[in-house]
């Protein structure tokens, strides 16, 4: 079942080493990565004022994240005066115990979900399962994951790290013991493998009693949550149920019904490439009349899980305009070699490096390890369609690990202390900044390098080693820049100063 | 203390660094993207909404008919019978003259009526509310010739009737102007479709499989 969550995941590292000897992986995240990046660039090229639609995103999110608690609220009045209901859940545990309860208070024991990224972070399906409820993923992708007691690997395509070949044998090994077997005689077609997914899940949607999802924004001046899918799905849990649990980030709050002109316009083409996905779901709150339309009761749990702790940080807080199109996924080197799996966390690749180590803290080796999970070329940062600085980012939480410092954890500032294992990086950066602020000594040591420059090694001894595995080291030059200017400017300089 | 007090003193919190004084309309929203991408009079103009929403619609898989008022029941009667539909789910509000000619059985949605029973009906066929040019997308709204979300959804063939030009804007912002949020919402972007198997895109997953749609000159 989908009892399995990242809990006790090796460091980014080792991972990621085991994942890149993985041959078939590496072809599959090769494959749908190219096809998926070249479209995003035809879709994109299509706006000639993207780049003001991208500063507009990044605006408003900001506006947003500055003055959250008033937006917040606005949110929670508007959604309770159309009949919602409004929860607040400050970490994973407590939105479990919620959505828990409320789903027994109906009776019910299953549940359909739309795929959401918040429930896939508190893993609310592992907690429904010991309260005894079935949690049924409907998303293909999520399916796919769900009947092979995998791990997601992508924010919009979790199953990515799987070929159709390997789809075909999970819904034909698997789909008997969740409900409806898949057809006889099943193919790798796509579009064989999609009805075989329509013909399973229909039953469940039509009987479904409870729909569980998250949502892509909250406009909190009309109290309007948006869902944008693709297969129906979507449409499926929070129309047809009669009551429809909602949990969603605190930062996924939009100020203005107008707002959505940039994001619908965003979304769409960084993720999936399309000038509009297939489907988009709007509402607000609930319609109570005879022949109401969706789910008589409507909930909203309104998670923090950690992400008041990036807000608390100055630089990091611009992960939380995150809209998770995936773009930087599939633009990514790092993560087109080592796959989802290796970041350990429902959010990989680029953006989960920056995200994932601030909304649980840098304590475990797993989580100290995420933010050197890159190159930084930046190829990230260019695609994100809310403008996050990613690089920035990285490299800042790389200080915070090496170095330690003041944070916010569970709401509460506190100073850790440097990382284990730092402390070679720690040592280089004090030694050199001891010589950059000694003028006479940096000369000296340069002199030196330069006359010892034919015995020096192409790698570095001892710890150092492992840096150089991949590295050469520079060159020293004969001489050095500051012996060079004295040589070559120093008896101009000094006459112009005359 | 309650954990809404600890979320939001938590937020409060965090947001030492935000000036008193600072309101949310404070912060800088520059909105220098277009209105629309589509300027249809002047030197840049590209043609009529109209034909790039057929365009458009016609790329992400959905089928596109024109009519006038007189040729409307018959092109319905038509797609009905090529479908092979006995039955055809209709919302409360749908103009009786539409399918003045056809000849399969009005299902209509009731409070009782179970998702099972609307699942044994082909077809379905409604108004809309907006349609958006430069996406190829229809928005529904619930308004009678709409009805209820479910019965858009539960069918496999849908026929979406378009009136022409009033009912077309050329881009979201426009979209959005003309649409009420306190309606529920659906935005329809061709039929179903999936990317979730090596990120190609195929159509029909749980949403309606066929998506007709008829361009109804007013």
């Amino acid at each position: 079942m989908s009892g399995r969550t990242h809990l006790g995941m090796p460091a980014f590292p080792e991972a990621a080493t085991s994942a890149t000897r993985d041959a078939r992986l590496r072809r599959n995240l090769r494959h749908a990565t190219g096809t998926i990046r070249a479209k995003r660039a035809e879709a994109v090229a299509e706006l000639p004022d993207w780049a003001e639609l991208r500063a507009a995103g990044a605006a408003i999110k900001d506006r947003t994240l500055r003055h959250l608690d008033h937006y917040l609220e606005q949110l929670e009045e508007a959604v309770t005066a159309a009949g919602g209901t409004v929860h607040w859940a400050a970490d994973a545990a407590e939105a479990n115990r919620i959505v828990t309860e409320l789903v027994r208070a109906t009776g019910e024991t299953e549940v359909v979900k739309v795929k959401s990224m918040a429930t896939q972070e508190i893993g609310l399906n592992a907690a429904l399962e010991k309260a005894g409820i079935r949690a049924y993923e409907t998303d293909l992708a999520e399916l796919i994951v769900q009947l092979g007691d995998d791990l997601p690997s992508h924010i919009l395509v979790p199953a990515i790290h799987r070929n159709r070949e390997e789809i075909r044998d999970v819904f034909r090994g698997r789909m008997s013991r969740w409900g409806r077997p898949a057809p006889e005689g099943l193919t790798d077609d796509p579009a064989e493998l999609a009805e075989a997914a329509r013909l399973h899940l229909r039953e469940k949607f039509l009987r479904a009693k409870v729909g569980v999802s998250g949502a892509n924004f909250m406009v909190a001046e009309t109290g309007t949550l948006v869902v944008v899918e693709s297969e129906g799905n979507g449409r499926m849990c929070l129309t047809l149920p009669e009551t429809l649990i909602s949990v969603v980030g605190i930062e996924k709050v939009v100020p203005t019904w107008r707002d959505l002109e940039v994001f619908l316009q965003l979304l769409p083409r960084s993720s999936t490439a399309e000038r509009m996905n297939p489907y988009t779901s709007m509402w607000t709150g609930t319609t109570d009349s005879e022949t109401a339309d969706g789910p008589r009761d409507f909930h909203l749990v309104l998670l923090d899980n950690g992400r008041t702790d990036a807000l608390a940080d100055t630089v990091g807080r611009q992960a939380l305009r995150c809209i998770r199109c995936s773009a930087c996924l599939n633009v990514c080197p790092v993560y087109e070699r080592a796959g989802g799996h290796a970041y350990g966390s429902a959010y990989p690749g680029p953006i989960g490096a920056i995200l994932t180590p601030q909304l649980r803290g840098t304590t475990t080796e797993l989580d100290a390890s995420l933010p050197y999970a890159s190159s930084l070329c930046g190829a990230c940062y260019e695609v994100c369609p809310v403008a996050i600085d990613i690089p920035q980012v990285l490299v800042y939480l790389r200080e915070r690990v090496a170095e330690g410092g003041e944070v916010t954890v569970r709401g509460q500032r506190t100073t850790i202390r440097p990382a284990r294992g730092h402390a070679a990086e720690r040592a280089a950066m004090r030694a050199a900044r001891w010589a950059l602020d000694h003028p006479g000594a940096l000369r000296a040591g340069q002199r030196l390098a330069a006359r010892t420059r034919r015995l020096h090694p192409r790698r570095l001894p001892g710890p150092g080693r492992a840096w150089t595995a991949s590295r050469d080291l520079p060159a020293v030059p004969a001489e050095s820049f500051r012996d060079w200017w004295r040589r070559t400017r120093d008896d101009r300089a000094e006459g112009d100063r005359r | 203390m309650s954990s809404r007090e600890t979320v939001l003193g938590r937020v409060r919190r965090a947001l030492a660094d935000v000036p008193r004084t600072e309101g949310p309309d404070d912060v800088p929203v520059p909105r220098r993207y277009e209105h629309t991408h589509m300027p249809t009079e002047g030197p840049g103009a590209t043609g009529a909404p109209v034909d790039l929403l057929a365009e458009n619609l016609i790329d992400y898989r959905a089928v596109v008919h024109r009519a006038d008022a007189d040729g409307l029941p018959t092109l319905l009667c038509r797609l009905l019978a090529e479908r092979g539909s006995t039955e055809v789910l209709v919302p409360p509000g749908l103009p009786p003259w539409w399918l003045a000619a056809a000849d399969p059985v009005r299902i209509h949605d009731r409070a009782a009526s179970t998702p099972d029973e609307l699942d044994t009906v082909d077809s379905v066929v409604t108004g809309c509310a907006v349609a958006i040019a430069e996406t190829g997308t229809i928005v529904l709204d619930g308004s009678p010739d709409q009805g209820r979300r479910r019965i858009t959804l539960i069918p496999d063939h849908h026929v979406c009737v378009v009136r022409v030009p009033g009912q077309v804007v050329a881009s979201v912002p426009e979209a959005l102007e003309r649409l009420d949020p306190s309606r529920p919402l659906t935005w329809i972007s061709g039929p179903s479709a999936t990317s979730d198997i090596e990120l190609s895109r195929v159509e029909g997953v749980h949403g309606p499989r066929t998506l007709e749609v008829v361009l109804l000159t007013e």
